[in-house]
């Protein structure tokens, strides 16, 4: 009896407590940083296509929303020639993002992709494709990468040695 | 006037005031739980949310309205509108104020008792068409709860009639000029109050819809207006206790300064609140401690209470 007249006390003090709700659309919840939300596909800084095609992200998802076509251009640079992710099907795992080697495929904190239209969930390239280097701003791959592209020969990569001159070396 | 316009004036009045009163208790009930559980409830339609009646309404009227095939068609039609009958009937003798008030049947309280035993059968009549167990269970609970909390009600009540000495509502009002009958009557008023939750359904006593455990026990097979009507029907069972407890042991429309109409509003209001308030707080105690608590606390508890009241009117009457 002591109990229930305890608790019916306690809840009506709540009467003066501050409430927890964020009033959401007029009022924005911080989201972080690292929030796992909307994908974007980023550019290296000089300005160039990060993503190499590699198809690592696609068989990262679990739910299997992202498909791409691989293909080069006239200097042997892969890059994709379409890349498609479905947002009807993500789960925003970040799996891809994690998977990816070159840094090209990210989450960032925007969660309001609502969309009366389902087919308009699929992002194309050009939806994905921003202009800056998302997360990891001073990142290249191909500036890393030990593979030749247009204006990099063999051995030209940052912290690359040359390449070793097989006539010369001997046991 | 003529008093056969005045009457119908009042009859519509009090069936307007009252039917729009229990739709707004579904706003007013979500805001005070949320406000009670720090929360802001509906706050988007209108000003303060006030139109989200409206939506409901039009959500409500717009829905399925669906019959199961394996249940028992007419009954199944029937027994929603039961609950509203037999409450609103009801309304007929809630003295609002010495004016306001349909008719001062000289059984009133008799006629109030009877009315809420015949309202269990939509309960009951609505479990047992839906032809589905969990609708059977609740409507069995609802039986058995009604018949171990209706034998108190009737008798927690006796108290007052004995000091008012009479069974209409008016002469009981009256008769709290001086001393409400909360005083005399605490004991009472409190046994009243715990059969008035009861035979609402109200939370803590929800064990007939016990969503928990009953999925919505005797209305989870109705749809649409149907459920509306048991919903209403809870609201309007919400308004009458309140009302009456606010006529029985709370000296109805008397009151200082305020006209009398405000008094009356005010103290139903007050209960109201009470009411949600013990929704907000209480959980809902197992149906063998329901039952157990009825005969073997309540009851005695009323009878003693009756036959000190009987003991101390007969040895003021000397
Ligand atoms: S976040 Fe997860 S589900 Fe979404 S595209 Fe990346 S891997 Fe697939
Ligand atoms: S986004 Fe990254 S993981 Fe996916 S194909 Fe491009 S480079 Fe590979």
């Amino acid at each position: 009896m002591w109990s229930v007249l305890r608790s019916l006390w306690l809840v009506l003090m709540h009467m003066f407590k501050p409430r927890f709700t964020v009033q959401y659309p007029d009022e924005k919840p911080y989201l972080a940083p690292r929030y796992r939300g909307r994908i974007i596909l980023s550019r290296d800084p000089d300005g160039e296509e990060r993503c190499v095609a590699c198809h690592l992200c696609a068989i990262a998802c679990p739910v299997d929303c992202i498909s791409l076509q691989a293909t080069e251009d006239e200097h042997g640079r892969r890059y994709p020639e379409w890349f498609r992710i479905n947002f009807s099907r993500c789960i925003f795992c970040g799996l891809c993002e994690e998977a990816c080697p070159t840094y090209a495929i990210q989450l960032t904190p925007d969660i309001e992709m609502g969309e009366y239209n389902r087919q308009n969930l699929v992002y194309e390239k050009e939806n994905l494709l921003i202009s800056g280097t998302g997360k990891y701003p001073g990142y290249n791959f191909w500036r890393v990468a030990g593979v030749k592209i247009k204006d990099k020969d063999k051995g030209e990569a940052e912290r690359e040695a040359p390449p070793a001159d097989l006539h010369t070396l001997m046991p | 006037m003529n008093p056969v316009l005045l009457k119908i004036i009042v009859l519509v009045g009090i069936l307007l005031v009252v039917l729009g009163l229990a739709s707004g208790l579904i706003w007013l009930e979500r805001r005070l739980l949320a406000l009670w559980q720090d929360r802001y409830g509906p706050n988007r339609v209108g000003p303060f949310g006030l139109l989200q009646v409206m939506a409901d309404m039009i959500k409500i009227f717009f829905k399925e309205d669906w019959i199961p095939p394996f249940a028992d068609k007419w009954v199944f039609v029937f027994a929603p509108s039961i609950v509203m009958i037999t409450v609103l009937l009801t309304f007929a003798i809630i003295p609002f104020t010495s004016v306001i008030q349909i008719t001062d049947m000289n059984v009133g309280i008799l006629f109030f008792l009877g009315m809420s035993s015949l309202g269990v059968y939509s309960v009951v009549l609505g479990g047992w068409a839906s032809n589905n167990k969990y609708s059977l269970l609740g409507g069995m609970r609802a039986a058995s709860q009604m018949l171990s909390y209706e034998v108190f009600m009737g008798l927690s009540l006796m108290g007052t009639v004995m000091l008012a000495g009479s069974f209409s509502l008016r002469a009981i009002v009256e008769a709290q000029q001086h001393m409400w009958f909360v005083i005399p009557q605490f004991l009472g008023f409190v046994l009243f109050f715990i059969a008035g939750v009861a035979e609402t359904r109200r939370l803590p006593f929800d064990l007939p819809e016990a969503e928990s455990e009953l999925v919505a026990g005797f209305h989870s097979e109705y749809s649409g207006m149907k459920f509306g009507m048991f919903f209403v029907g809870e609201y309007l069972g919400v308004i009458l206790i309140s009302a009456l407890i606010s006529v029985l042991f709370f000296g109805g429309w008397l009151g200082p300064v305020l006209p009398p109409v405000v008094w009356i509003i005010l103290k139903t209001l007050f209960f109201i609140c009470f009411f949600i308030l013990l929704r907000a707080a209480l959980p809902r105690p197992r149906f063998d401690q329901l039952m157990s608590w009825g005969w073997k606390w309540m009851l005695p508890l009323t009878l003693a209470n009756l036959a000190v009241t009987g003991a101390v009117v007969v040895a003021m009457r000397r």
